[in-house]
């Protein structure tokens, strides 16, 4: 089948190209994208991609395939591919291109720092451990399982307009994870960080990012809790 | 935090409530005038001047501008923010997208103006 496989290289390109590769893949069982793009590889050395876990785990090869974002490991070629067309990999829009697939992902960790992911207690350590009950540990499901793989914030159109004022769905999912823990004491504090006209309320709610997360999550469902909390606090 | 010296109220946040009310009184604005059509389809003039000097008409219209200019000031700041940035026009952004809502204010305020005149003018 027909790979077409973005590439550049800043140190000898002048512009980015869409590269074809004729890549040989066995009919009898469905590969992931990831297993094309290895093939691929083996005729061309020179292509760049990241790649680590190839379970969707660790969140390393996220990119726009066939037009929509995803993890190249766990995404079917039969899913985004109809048989006889092409397969198009592009790297994540939005961020700056490294080389080839590789992208700078510099901006989307510093939206990410933004929300301080991490427990703020102001209350002294106890002698073992910070107990939480079942029903409290049970609002954190689907807020912790978030991989960082930007698939998210790169679909979303307030993200490529303001990447350095807009913290994008991945950032504010884990914000909602540690507003919404009941052994953190810092909610005043984090949320007055968050009620100023961009780091939030850039959000339109277009979903973009429920429909591309690898992993099923939906950070407009937490985006809209962060807004009541907001307004609970505020209004 | 980042802040912005030129959104219409002090927070994201009180501003979003704005364009939601706003957004509320105008519906009801556009329906109470759907219903004045669907009630009187030979609407004449007298009948129409006629609604229009009840006070209670008045304020609900006068209310129905000032919506409108606060969420057209919100609406019109977003979609500039959205697009009028340094990533598509450089170190222009700044000056273009203050000339760009300069504008708005302007019309804006001829809108309040004109409507003040309108409902409340002799």
């Amino acid at each position: 089948m027909l790979v077409s496989i973005y590439r550049y290289n800043p140190e000898t390109d002048l512009k980015p190209a869409m590269v074809d590769i004729e890549v040989d893949v066995p009919t009898d069982r469905d590969l992931m994208v990831l297993d094309v793009l290895n093939l691929a590889k083996e005729k061309d050395t020179t292509i760049a991609y990241r790649r680590s876990c190839r379970e969707g785990v660790c969140g390393s090869d996220g990119m726009n395939i066939n037009g929509t974002n995803g993890l190249a490991c766990i995404t079917p070629l039969s899913s985004v591919v109809k048989p006889g067309k092409k397969l198009v990999l592009r790297p994540l829009p939005g961020l700056p291109v490294v080389r080839d697939l590789v992208v700078d992902m510099s901006i989307f960790y510093k939206q990410f720092e933004k929300v301080k992911p991490y427990l703020m207690n102001s209350e002294p350590v106890p002698n073992i451990e910070r107990l939480q009950s079942p029903e409290d540990r049970a609002k954190l499901d689907g807020l912790y399982e978030c991989i960082l793989c930007a698939c998210c914030t790169t679909s979303c159109p307030s993200f490529w307009w303001n990447p350095d004022k807009f913290i994008g769905p991945a950032g504010l999912l884990q914000a909602y994870r540690f507003l919404a823990d009941s052994r953190d004491t810092a909610a005043s504090e984090r949320l007055a960080g968050l009620e100023d006209p961009f780091s939030v309320f850039r959000c339109r709610g277009i979903m973009n990012c429920v429909a591309v997360c690898p992993k099923g999550l939906n950070p407009t469902r937490a985006i809209g809790h962060i807004r009541s909390m907001l307004i609970e606090q505020s209004a | 935090m980042v802040t912005s010296a030129t959104n219409f109220s002090r927070t994201g946040l009180s501003d979003w409530l704005v364009q939601r009310v706003s957004a509320i009184v105008l519906l009801a604005y556009s329906l109470f005038i759907f219903g004045i059509f669907v009630l009187y389809p030979e609407l004449s003039f007298e009948q129409w001047s006629g609604i229009f000097s009840n006070n209670a008409v008045r304020l609900f219209s006068m209310m129905s501008v000032l919506a409108l200019c606060g969420h057209a000031w919100i609406g019109m700041w977003t979609i500039a923010t959205d697009y009028l940035t340094s990533l598509q026009l450089g170190s222009a952004a700044t000056f273009v997208r203050l000339v760009f809502q300069l504008g708005c204010a302007l019309l804006i305020t001829v809108y309040l103006l004109w409507g003040i005149q309108i409902f409340w003018g002799s």
